[in-house]
């Protein structure tokens, strides 16, 4: 299983612009300048891939951190 | 009663009957007097839409068109059709950078295999009679785009090209082919999840009507498509869409 650091990296891979430094697990990501529906959608993907985890658009939404949406990426192996 | 709309006396194929656009048009086809054949992948809900048709003479049969022997079994079942309507579909977002072949197996297959497929068995059994019609049902995500929609846009893209092709080759024989696009249409396709309601609540505001369809507004289409009093269009896209192309 993926850690937390793990998770908090693959995260960070999905933007471009936002320096990885800038995303941790207790970054609230929504507030993230970069932060958009088509990174939302490309989170779910690679959690697909990674996780073999289908997420909803409601996890996304209802996580505030980054350990937020691993806590229900975790929940739902 | 004058009815250029009726659809009496004529027998009419419905794929992915089980829910959605395809039962809301198969029962809507049996209101106006047709004999419908449906089928669907799900025996228990394909069964809900058989119970709710009109009148007798309908058929149910589970299929899953993604695996020729059920194509084959399919046709082999059915005597002769008047209208053919290519409805069976599914969807699958996926930003461009992550899709697999998987992904793309999973859509093409049931989206535009299937009813290429199944088209092409019908016509080598000469089961579609003179007269008939054929409507495929695409989507206006082949005319615009939104992130996510590549492989369910670019799959409705080539089932509307494929839909000019046979308008094409089969007006010979008088057989039309045409094509409904919808808007976003209240179906499970889009419940199911991958969107939230804020998400949804936000897209709305993009379609003039100020909201999504309802199955039975895009089966109203498909029968236009079906009647005779579409006998002279053949190659069509008819948009039904609340006004979303219009932004």
């Amino acid at each position: 299983m993926k850690t937390l650091d793990e998770f908090v990296e693959l995260f960070a891979e999905q933007f471009d612009e936002t320096d990885a430094s800038e995303i941790q697990a207790s970054t609230v990501f929504h507030n993230l300048d970069e932060w958009s529906s088509l990174i939302g959608l490309s989170l779910i993907a690679m959690v697909d891939e990674e996780f073999d985890v289908a997420l909803k658009g409601d996890d996304v939404k209802n996580s505030v951190t980054v350990e937020d949406l691993y806590k229900r990426v975790i929940s739902k192996l | 009663m004058y009815n250029p709309f009726s659809l009496e006396g004529k027998t009419i194929l419905v794929t992915g009957a089980s829910s959605g656009i395809g039962r809301a048009t198969a029962i809507e086809c049996s209101k106006l007097g047709a004999s419908v054949v449906i089928t669907g992948r799900n025996e228990e809900r394909l069964n809900e839409t058989f119970k709710s048709l009109e009148g007798d003479g309908h058929l149910q049969i589970v299929a899953d068109l993604t695996k020729q022997d059920d194509i084959d079994r399919l046709v082999s079942q059915i005597d002769r059709l008047d209208g053919l309507v290519n409805n069976a579909g599914v969807g699958r977002n996926k930003p461009v950078g992550f899709i697999k072949m998987e992904d793309l197996d999973y859509v093409y297959q049931a989206n535009v295999f299937s009813g290429i497929l199944l088209t092409k068995a019908l016509l080598k059994k000469k089961k579609i009679n003179r007269g008939g019609s054929i409507v495929f049902t695409s989507s206006i995500s082949s005319r615009l785009n939104s992130p996510g929609i590549a492989m369910y846009a670019s799959s409705k893209a080539a089932i509307t090209s494929y839909m000019r092709s046979c308008a094409v080759e089969l007006g010979d024989k008088q057989i039309r082919s045409n094509a409904v696009l919808p808007g976003m249409v209240e179906t499970k396709l889009i419940t199911r999840g991958d969107y939230t309601e804020e998400d949804m609540n936000r897209d709305k505001e993009l379609y003039a009507l100020k909201r999504y369809g309802k199955p039975h507004e895009i089966a109203y289409a498909i029968i236009y498509l079906l009647s005779d009093a579409s006998s002279w269009v053949t190659g069509t896209s008819l948009v039904v869409d609340g006004g979303r192309l219009l932004k």
